[in-house]
This record gives structure tokens, C-alpha cells and sequence, in this order.
């Protein structure tokens, strides 16, 4: 089972950054449980096969003071997509730093090789006021101001600072049917 | 939050302001752009009059501005307003009722960043189809004062959102590609009734005007 993991603070943001990536899996016919990150306990960890970590809005980032609530990512050995702030949250457990780069709307990014499928140039919608660079992982995607995507060097942990679920949905149903 | 919802009385904004309320915030004011320009990519162009009727039904404050409608301007003029709520309302937050509109969605995000307030799009990428089902689901009457699109015509107009206009919304995106919400323009909505009025509204009286594929109905409501 993949679980979607909210980190928004204000319930209404389910509808803008959760429900988009429900929809895109239920149209696939892929079978997913939604949660949010202050209720998950480490039994639900354990029962999840595959983990997306969603977004939120620009200026939600309450998520980064709790960010030891996410520790157990270290011990997760399945694949995690973290999308936005959930990239942010993938980078932070592995030490790295937040940098301050607000993106906003459709942007050009290219993939050096292929990630969940995709490869080359391609647009996607961007909605962020940072983005974080660890050591831990290996850049793939690049927009012409930063980082667009990245990979764990070890565990099969990807990042994303864009919004697959707003212009690439094929990237999260190649996540979920890895 | 305490929020200001910008406004056009059509489904796609009085139901994001539903969903708002719906999701414990307090709907503070509703702010309204009324664009000279018919053509314009941010606004739907409404009569100031009946989103007025719809404000006090709802009891809930109009800050109301008019645009020439000219591309850059009318953000300047959208900013201006919104300026005004956080000022006059001390709005936290602007709801929105983009669902497709990457044009809309982003302009509006970066005006909220400017100004520090959140920005809420409760009915961002929601399937178009699912929407109108939801807008039936939660009561709303929506009768078309707008077509602007091959094969729309002048017969659209005052028809009401039912089961039997979902239908053929989903013919018409199959072979014409209508956005079955009409969010590319293709036709224009206003809600009569909805679980925010106090009271149904009614059309006293209706002018209709326009030729081949673009027609428009002003309508005049009690």
C-alpha cells in the first residue's frame, strides 16, 4: 500500500496539495492511504510499501520545526517521493541546508538522466520559496536557478521541488508502480 | 483564517468560499474585480449590481474594483483591492476559485507572497466533471449567463446546472474539447442559490445580447 503523507497546517491545503495526488492514483486505479505526518506512528510506517510526501503552500512551513518527527526515514528502506516541502523534509533528515529561491508557475527544468521515468526537458508548476541541498543525494533535474530533483545515493529516496501532480503526473504514477 | 474570497458571483469562486467556511475559516470579505475588458485573461466579467445582491444575501462586506482590463494593469488593480481587504478586514488569507488556470493561479500566488498573506485554492486541479457534481451535491443553483465557444449558443443561456447540463458538458468536452467547467471562458455561470445565501435569489429581468458563438445575458436579480 502507498501512504500519502500530509504536512500542510491549515486543513483547507489538503484540498490544494493532497487531493490533486489522491486523484491522479485513484484515476491509475492504485490503491493508496492518506494521512498526516503528526498522526503517522511507527506501525503505519511499517505497513507501507511506498511513501509520497506532499507539498504545501508557499508560506506553510511549520512542517520544518518538526522535522525530528520524520526521523524515522533514516530506518525506511522502500521508495519515498518527497514533493516540495516533502523534498525539503527528505534533505533536512540527511543534514542538508535550506536555501532561499522562490519559484512560481511554469518552468523549464532538465532531467541529465532518468528519473521515474522521465528524461530531458520538460515544464512543470512551481510553488516555492526554497528549496535544500544535501550531500546524501545526487542532483538530477535542474531549473536555471536550482535544484529540481534529486535521488538518494543509497536507498531509493526521490525528491521533487516542483508539482508532478499539477503538470507530470506521469512521474507519480512511474513512482507508484515502481 | 480570516479571508477575503475573490469574487465574481459565478460557481467556480462562491463555491471556493463555501469550501473555505466549510474548512473552518471566517470569510471576512469578498473583493471584486470588475473588468472593462470582456476579453480579459484574469476576470470574469460580471455586472456590478447582482454580485452586490449576492454580497448582502451573504452579509458579508464588497470591496469592489474596476479595471480597464489591460494585461499588467489589471494585476496592479487586483493588488490595490486585495491591499485594501488586509487593510480594512485584516485578512490572513485570499481564497480563490482557479482550478486550471496555471495564468491565474500564479499571479494571484505571487500577490499574496508580496503582501504576506496566504493564498487558498480549494478547487486546484479538481476534475471539472467532479466539480459540477459537487456543486449539484451541495445545493447550488447555477443558471449560464455566458457562451463564448463553438457550438454554444444563444439557447445555452439561463439554462441551469443539472444532471442533464452534465451530460452534455461531458459530450461537449469529448468532441469540442469544452472545458466542462468552463474555465477557458467558454461560458459564464452565476449562482442564484447556494448554502452561503440567506435566500435564493430570482431573475426579475434579462437582456440578451451577442451573435454566432458568443452570447451573453445580463441578467437583472431580487
Amino acid at each position: 500500500m502507498i501512504f500519502i503523507i500530509h504536512i500542510y497546517s491549515k486543513k483547507i491545503h489538503y484540498l490544494e496539495f493532497v487531493n490533486p495526488i489522491e486523484d491522479a492514483l485513484k484515476k491509475n486505479k492504485i490503491e493508496f492511504e492518506s494521512i498526516h505526518y503528526k498522526m503517522l506512528t511507527e506501525e503505519l510506517v511499517l505497513k507501507a510499501e511506498k511513501i509520497i510526501i506532499s507539498g504545501t503552500s508557499l508560506r506553510d512551513n511549520e512542517f520544518l520545526e518538526d522535522i525530528n518527527k520524520f526521523n524515522w526515514i533514516k530506518e525506511f528502506e522502500k521508495p519515498i517521493l518527497g514533493i516540495c516541502g516533502g523534498m525539503h523534509i527528505l534533505g533536512l533528515v540527511y543534514h542538508g541546508k535550506l536555501k532561499k529561491q522562490q519559484e512560481i508557475g511554469l518552468t523549464n527544468i532538465t532531467f541529465k538522466d532518468k528519473f521515474l521515468g522521465v528524461i530531458g526537458e520538460k515544464q512543470v508548476f512551481e510553488l516555492h520559496n526554497y528549496y535544500v541541498k544535501s550531500n546524501s543525494f545526487d542532483v538530477i533535474g535542474l531549473s536555471e536557478n536550482c535544484l529540481q530533483a534529486v535521488k538518494h545515493k543509497q536507498k531509493p529516496f526521490y525528491g521533487v521541488l516542483f508539482h508532478p501532480e499539477v503538470r507530470n503526473k506521469d512521474l507519480l504514477i512511474n513512482f507508484a508502480n515502481l | 483564517m480570516k479571508c477575503g474570497v475573490l469574487f465574481s458571483g459565478g460557481k467556480d469562486s462562491t463555491y471556493a468560499a463555501y469550501l473555505a467556511k466549510k474548512y473552518e475559516n471566517r470569510i471576512s470579505c469578498l473583493i471584486s474585480i470588475f473588468s472593462e475588458n470582456p476579453e480579459s485573461y484574469m476576470f470574469h466579467t460580471p455586472s456590478i449590481l447582482k454580485v452586490r445582491k449576492q454580497a448582502e444575501i451573504m452579509n458579508i462586506p464588497l470591496i469592489e474594483r474596476k479595471t480597464k482590463g489591460e494585461k499588467e494593469e489589471e494585476l496592479l488593480d487586483l493588488k490595490f483591492a486585495i491591499k485594501k481587504a488586509k487593510k480594512e478586514y485584516k485578512i490572513e488569507a485570499i481564497v480563490t476559485g482557479t482550478v486550471e488556470s496555471i495564468y491565474q493561479a500564479s499571479r494571484i500566488q505571487k500577490i499574496c507572497d508580496y503582501l504576506d498573506l496566504e493564498c487558498f485554492n480549494p478547487l486546484w486541479q479538481k476534475d471539472q466533471i467532479e466539480l459540477l457534481k459537487d456543486l449539484l451535491r451541495s445545493s447550488y443553483k447555477i443558471v449560464i449567463t455566458g457562451v463564448f465557444a463553438y457550438p454554444l449558443d444563444e439557447s445555452w443561456l439561463g439554462k441551469e446546472i443539472n444532471e442533464e447540463f452534465i451530460k452534455k458538458a461531458i459530450i461537449l468536452n469529448k468532441e469540442y474539447e469544452i472545458n466542462p467547467a468552463g474555465e477557458g471562458g467558454e461560458f459564464e455561470t452565476f449562482v442564484l442559490g447556494c448554502p452561503l445565501f440567506s435566500r435564493k435569489l430570482k431573475i426579475k429581468d434579462k437582456k440578451i445580447q451577442g451573435k454566432k458563438n458568443s452570447w451573453k445575458m445580463e441578467i437583472e436579480v431580487l
